[in-house]
């Protein structure tokens, strides 16, 4: 038996718990200098007059950096998502605010000093003259006529419209018994790794070199982007992420601290380093979620439904971030039919600026929205209708099957959507939950049960169809699998897990294809200088992309190793054996050689066939046919008590199909961390600003990050239906938990408010909101 | 001025401004990286250390206070290569993801698993409310916790 599917301790553990991980804020160079920047207090304001002399002339201060200083010599941060057929405005961020400040927290200027002290202490004396500008922080009030330009030339603060259309919908919404409508608004949370953003620049001009180490999910797309936006070639720049503290998200982005950071250190011919606080991270690291989608469902009285209209007005804050305009499009409105048979679909997109941070992928990027508009729906349709929830689902689900077409033009992989949700159904005893929510209603005690078939958009990506859709980034990945003289194994990918444990997973794979133990692999990735092209880790494409990538490479590795082992044995390949790394002659088991001793003869070269290249190694870059989607079945119950508002968790049980799972472990870890991430999001964790554009919530004291105690236990249950896009027939894991229980525990908790007449209630569900919201509908007559 | 301090076993006199933190000292000054900074509020505990056989947060804690204490970091944990249970309890079950609550969640537990007798999951998810992760979901690290208790 091999180790894929096996719980495999990991492989990357050993550092982090003995204290030897090596992250950015562990970096120190001779000579290092530190950056920090002068961020505008204001959300929206003219800049009349910058003044730095004083912070010029403080010991200890080497530079002060302003728009001025940087004209001519770099260029904006573009954005990497250019959507077709949305008339995307062209809108470009300076690296420090030129005219204007767009929101609280956008650099105006950076000093640079020979301590973090000195420069945290010239910072505050760099003096920056605003006018104050009106703000406009809400999506749909940003679309208002009248309402204030983000940017003078965006009018309406439209940035970006995509619309999709399919199926009849006109005729979907004449042959229903009722249209079903809410408007929903997903409030905005953020990504919020443990580990904050930073970067350290070094420049060699005796080599004209730039060095960069910085906090990425994606080395090489940063590589690319520095060298637009430096003018600086691509070769002459090394990208290198150290151990990265977690993403979710917020560290794909090229953020502009880091561009000036490399320009700083080549200006200055000194290594730069900037690490920011918590609360600078909460000012100007991206934020998430933050749709208003406007909803009408076409439904039979049996619940049925027969089509899906309505709008969306997704806040981008005040500047496209990387990626951003096809998480409020593209990775939003074509998954919304979810795993639903949904015949009918008209949906119009909105990409919308307000002064607030500019939001972009937080774990899920678009998906999480679009299933919580959609399992939210369905639990309102079952409400109207008076009918079970589950009832509601089960008779929309689409049948098993593979390559399902859908009405938005995807693909769905392959699917057993009823299998999962039985499975969950069973092991949680959904019925007995009914009858026990019905008895406990008598003792005036609100337990509320969420059920929600939850998908996922993985396994980023088939590069032709995300180009088709304006992604200016190709998604396909890379791997070397190299055999050492001695037999021991490197990898090379242009993935780039940051806690996803891909060391080990890869090594699995590789491990299980050349007979080599684990513990003699190791994965390189995440250095620009020492891994081919990639596209790094984000999207749940680890696995199915990166992953296969390593496969095919070892399974090349693996066909020349047996030619070769033929050659030594002076025997036909049909004539061999392979078990535990040593080929075997089975006509004569005597003659046999080791995958080790074919890699150091492969290397030596003393004896190779004619024709055959000495080395073993090979090279593998992979493009998926197709996304994957994984789905699945959770349940969440929980009991309100409405005199305060206060939410307890009874249950959470999580029933994924990922496909073929690599490694039981660590897939229970990630969908837990992510179940907890969407938890979080769902009833703690909110970024608020006030009208006029102040962050609210700039640290952990407002901010709260769910803890150990105000989470349930989760029960992991599994189905399996392979993919059919990669030989390993995975399909990603990353995000399902968060897309999933966002919208669950929403659904469980709203379910528990039902006898007073609550039909939708809008996020954060902090005990106050809820609270507020049994008054108002005891108020309005609801009984309970 | 002037600072000695024990840690990891190990004696040390600096000098140091007064207002310098713990944490800085730590990671500054002896180089021990491995204790982290994830927040300015006190709030995260990627920081933690035991200083005098009690969990602290070395950012709240000034360099001074720990004159004469006895620290012990996540360097401090493994003896002789031989890696303490807690450390084997994260392995086996997975308590970590990306590494970076880590090296506090370690040393939290260290105190826990020597210090406490009760270690339910309900008990240990209340001791673990100063400490964040956002990576695990924390169902993994309250296992590595009671594993760790099973081998002391
Ligand atoms: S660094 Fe966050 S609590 Fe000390
Ligand atoms: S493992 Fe990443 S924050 Fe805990």
């Amino acid at each position: 038996m091999g180790v894929v599917g096996q719980p495999v301790k990991r492989k990357e553990d050993r550092r982090l718990i003995t204290g030897y991980g090596e992250f950015l804020e562990d970096i120190k160079l001779p000579g290092m200098l530190y950056a920090v920047f002068v961020r505008s207090p204001l959300a929206h304001g003219k800049i009349v007059s910058i003044d730095t002399s004083e912070a010029e002339n403080y010991p200890g201060v080497v530079a002060v950096f302003t728009a001025k200083d940087l004209e001519g010599k770099v260029n904006d941060n573009p954005v990497a998502w250019i959507v077709p057929d949305s008339n995307q405005a062209d809108v470009k961020r300076p690296l420090l605010a030129r005219d204007k400040v767009r929101f609280m927290g956008e650099p105006v200027a950076v000093v640079i000093a020979e301590s973090r002290q000195a420069a945290y202490d010239a910072a505050e004396l760099v003096y920056v003259d605003y006018e104050d500008l009106p703000a406009v922080v809400q999506a749909d009030e940003a679309v208002k006529d009248g309402a204030p330009l983000v940017h003078e030339h965006v009018p309406n603060n439209i940035a970006l419209k995509w619309h999709v259309k399919g199926g009849d919908v006109e005729k979907a919404f004449s042959e229903a018994d009722r249209i079903i409508k809410q408007r929903i608004h997903i409030h905005r949370a953020a990504p919020v790794p443990l580990e904050p953003r930073g970067a350290v620049a070094k420049y060699n001009p005796g080599k004209d070199k730039l060095t960069v180490w910085v906090t990425t999910q994606n080395a090489h797309i940063h590589r690319f982007l520095l060298s637009v936006i430096l003018n600086e070639p691509e070769h002459k720049i090394r990208v290198i992420t150290p151990d990265v503290g977690g993403g979710f998200g917020a560290k794909i982005p090229v953020y502009i601290e880091e561009a000036v950071v490399s320009f700083a250190a080549m200006q200055l011919k000194r290594p730069v380093k900037w690490v920011e606080t918590r609360s600078e991270h909460f000012v100007s690291s991206i934020h998430g979620r933050d749709f208003i989608g406007e909803l009408e469902f076409a439904v039979k009285n049996d619940g049925k439904i027969l089509g899906i209209r309505g709008k969306n007005y997704g806040n981008l804050g005040a500047y496209y971030s990387t990626i951003s305009p096809g998480c409020v499009t593209v990775l939003h409105g074509l998954i919304l039919p979810g795993t639903y048979d949904i015949q009918a679909f008209d949906y119009e997109m909105y990409g919308v600026f307000t002064n607030t941070a500019p939001t972009d992928a937080d774990r899920g990027a678009g998906r999480p929205e679009a299933l919580f508009f959609l399992e939210r729906m369905v639990d309102i349709i079952a409400q109207e209708l008076g009918l079970d929830p589950v009832e509601v689902r089960k008779k929309n689900l689409l049948p098993p099957g593979e390559n399902i077409k859908t009405v938005t033009g995807l693909v769905y992989d392959s699917a057993d959507y009823q299998k999962a949700m039985n499975k969950a159904l069973e092991i949680a005893d959904y019925e007995g939950l009914r009858k026990q929510q019905e008895e406990l209603r008598k003792e005036c005690r609100y337990i509320g049960i969420g059920v929600v078939s939850h998908i996922d958009i993985c396994g980023f990506a088939p590069s032709k169809v995300v180009g088709a859709v304006g992604l200016q980034a190709g998604q396909w990945e890379s791997a070397i699998v190299r055999v050492h003289p001695t037999g021991k194994v490197t990898i090379v990918s242009g993935a780039s897990p940051h806690g996803q444990g891909s060391d080990t997973t890869y090594s699995q794979i590789v491990s299980d294809i050349l007979g080599i133990p684990i513990e003699d692999i190791e994965l390189v990735y995440g250095d620009t200088d020492a891994v081919q092209m990639g596209w790094g880790t984000y999207g749940s494409r680890g696995a199915a992309t990166g992953g296969t990538a390593v496969a095919k490479a070892a399974k090349k590795v693996f066909e020349k190793a047996k030619m070769l082992a033929a050659h030594f044995l002076e025997t036909e390949e049909e004539n061999l054996e392979f078990k535990d790394g040593v080929f075997i002659r089975k006509d004569n088991p005597e003659k046999k050689i080791t995958i080790q001793d074919v890699a150091l003869q492969a290397n030596v070269a003393w004896n190779l066939p004619e024709g055959v290249e000495p080395g073993l190694e090979a090279e593998v870059f992979y493009d998926p046919s197709n996304f994957t989607y994984p789905f699945g079945t959770h349940i969440c119950v929980v009991e309100v008590d409405p005199e305060t508002g206060q939410v307890d968790f009874l249950k959470y049980l999580a029933v994924d199909d990922a496909g073929n799972i690599l490694n039981p472990l660590l897939a229970d870890g990630q969908v837990q961390g992510g179940i907890v991430h969407g938890i979080g999001h769902s009833m703690y964790e909110a970024i608020v600003y006030s009208e006029d554009g102040q962050l609210l919530t700039g640290s952990f004291n407002e901010y709260a990050l769910p803890k150990a105690h105000l989470v349930p236990h989760i029960e992991n249950h599994y189905t399996i239906t392979p993919s059919n896009v990669n030989e390993l027939g995975v399909k990603g894991i990353g995000e399902a938990g968060a897309i999933a229980a966002q919208v669950c525990v929403a659904n469980a908790i709203i379910d528990a408010l039902k006898p007073f007449g609550i039909k939708h209630l809008d996020s954060p569900y902090t005990p106050a909101r809820i609270w507020k919201a049994i008054q108002e509908a005891k108020q309005n007559g609801g009984n309970a | 001025m002037e600072i000695s301090l024990t840690v990891n076993g190990e004696k040390h006199t600096v000098d140091v401004p007064p207002n310098t933190l713990l944490v800085y000292l730590l990671r500054e000054v002896l180089n021990l990286t491995g204790t982290h900074i994830g927040c300015d509020t006190s709030s995260c505990g990627a920081c933690t250390v035991i200083m005098n056989g009690k969990a602290v947060k070395s950012c709240t804690v000034f360099a001074f206070q720990a004159d004469g204490a006895e620290i012990i970091t996540v360097e401090g944990l493994a003896k002789n290569g031989e890696l303490h249970p807690v450390q084997e309890g994260f392995m086996e079950k997975h308590g970590l993801q990306c590494g970076f609550c880590t090296p506090g969640m370690l040393v939290l537990a260290y105190e826990l698993v020597n210090t406490e007798e009760d270690l339910s999951e309900e008990k240990l998810r209340k001791a673990l409310k100063g400490n964040l992760c956002r990576c695990t979901g924390y169902q993994k690290i309250v296992e590595a916790i009671q594993y760790a208790k099973e081998k002391v």
